[in-house]
């Protein structure tokens, strides 16, 4: 003999898949941008099939049951994939707690002759699905985390670039906040450039540093000091005014560190310490007629 | 004993230290590069530590040591060839071996003890303009 909620839940299947359906359709923040009705439909179907055939009498009460893990498994996967679709909390969480509207909804159909017995089986209904979207909850913000913790890679992947831009010269520059972190792959990444390309003179932009402090300053003098222990001249320019005025307040002593206050100024110094001349080159206009 | 060779090359003197270099070892190039440095009347020594691959504090200090004292004795030192590892790790260690000039490789080191005797010789005289080019545009 069969509990009644696990009977309704076999028998109405279809009547709460719909049902839900038109919760998720019906909510204004119904999301057609990013999946579409028919993506829509097979992952509500999806998860309603699977809830129902792991369900059963004993574990109906117990949402902790191993019955249960492919059900979690769908939920995993549908709020990964929603966290990385870019849906917000506020919409994934609908996604689950429709299901409990529509539940109870068939339930208070079934069971209005028994106040007592909705009740009870509402209340173990309420607690499976809250567990359920406790888990949808977790995954979602594991797979934000995730991509958050991708975008920080790429950044640190992207953003220490060295280049050549003449025979001897290299040029880094620094854009974003610089920490302890950042400083060593792009101090490490300078030298070894520094090695490999035989250059005499590097230039360290930091026209793209928001903010220096005595913490970033310290970073720069470290660098700027290794640059000269292999043998070659660092030149700090981008220097903003508002950065200049930061560093004499905070009493940061760069009076030992060549700095301009553009790239090209940095460039021109450098083509001067190398002997080497500029020139505009004088053509003379020939006029074919 | 193993000792690291210094070799005379014309004013200046040339050491490469080719293995690792022990406590003892540094201190016994330390007097030895002095006793030479006096003894030949050297006006530059040049140090090649491109073979190097661990530094330790010691060693840091036994470099600046060296320059400090060839400075007395006039001479300058350069030190060539330094790996990026060593170079951080200097750093870090906070020692930016100030007073010691550098430069990438042993020819560049060459170039610039020259141009320092030559400085130090005779200031009137200009730089050499061999390297000079030209861009247009």
């Amino acid at each position: 003999m069969h509990s009644k909620t696990f009977t309704i839940l076999q028998k109405k299947k279809n009547q709460i898949l719909e049902l839900w359906l038109n919760n998720q359709l019906a909510d204004e923040g119904l999301r057609e941008d990013l999946i579409s009705n028919q993506d829509l439909r097979a992952s509500s179907e999806e998860l309603v099939d699977v809830l129902v055939s792991s369900a059963s009498d004993d574990n109906l009460e117990n949402p902790e049951s191993s019955d249960f893990d492919p059900v979690l498994e769908i939920l995993a996967g549908v709020s990964m994939t929603r966290a990385r679709q870019g849906f917000s909390p506020r919409e994934t969480g609908l996604f689950v707690l429709g299901l409990k509207e529509a539940l109870l909804t068939v339930l208070q159909e079934e069971m209005s002759d028994s106040p007592a017995e909705l009740y009870t089986e509402s209340l173990k209904i309420s607690r499976l699905l809250d567990s359920f979207s406790i888990v949808t909850f977790e995954t979602f913000i594991k797979g934000r985390e995730d991509v958050i913790l991708r975008q920080t890679d790429e950044i640190a992947e992207i953003s220490t670039p060295v280049i050549r831009v003449w025979d001897g010269i290299l040029a880094l520059p620094i854009i974003g906040t610089l920490d302890s972190a950042r400083t060593q792959v792009v101090m490490e990444n300078l030298l070894q450039e520094i090695v490999e390309t035989g250059s005499s003179i590097a230039i360290l932009d930091i026209s793209g540093v928001p903010a220096v402090d005595s913490l970033v300053a310290q970073h720069l003098i470290k660098t700027v000091s290794a640059t000269r222990l292999m043998g070659a001249e660092c030149i700090i320019s981008g220097i903003r005014p508002e950065i200049a005025q930061t560093i004499v307040h905070l009493g940061i002593d760069l009076s030992s560190i060549i700095t301009k206050a553009t790239l090209a100024s940095a460039l021109r110094y450098a083509f001067s310490s190398l002997n080497l001349e500029v020139k505009k080159a004088i053509r003379e206009k020939v006029s074919i007629r | 004993m193993e000792k690291i060779p210094i070799l005379r090359m014309g004013p200046f003197l040339l050491v490469t230290i080719q293995v690792d270099l022990y406590d003892r070892l540094a201190l016994t190039l330390e007097s030895d590069l002095v006793q030479m440095v006096n003894k030949t009347g050297a006006r530059g020594v040049l140090i090649d530590i491109s073979a190097v691959a661990i530094v330790d504090s010691f060693m840091g200090r036994i470099i600046g040591n060296i320059a400090s004292m060839s400075k007395i004795l006039d001479a300058e030192t350069v030190v060539v060839g330094m790996q990026p590892a060593v170079a951080i790790t200097l750093i870090e260690l906070g020692l930016p071996l100030k007073g010691v000039y550098t430069a990438l490789n042993v020819e560049r080191g060459m170039d610039l003890l020259k141009l320092k005797i030559q400085g130090s010789a005779d200031h009137e005289e200009e730089e050499d303009d061999e390297d000079s080019a030209i861009y247009s545009e």
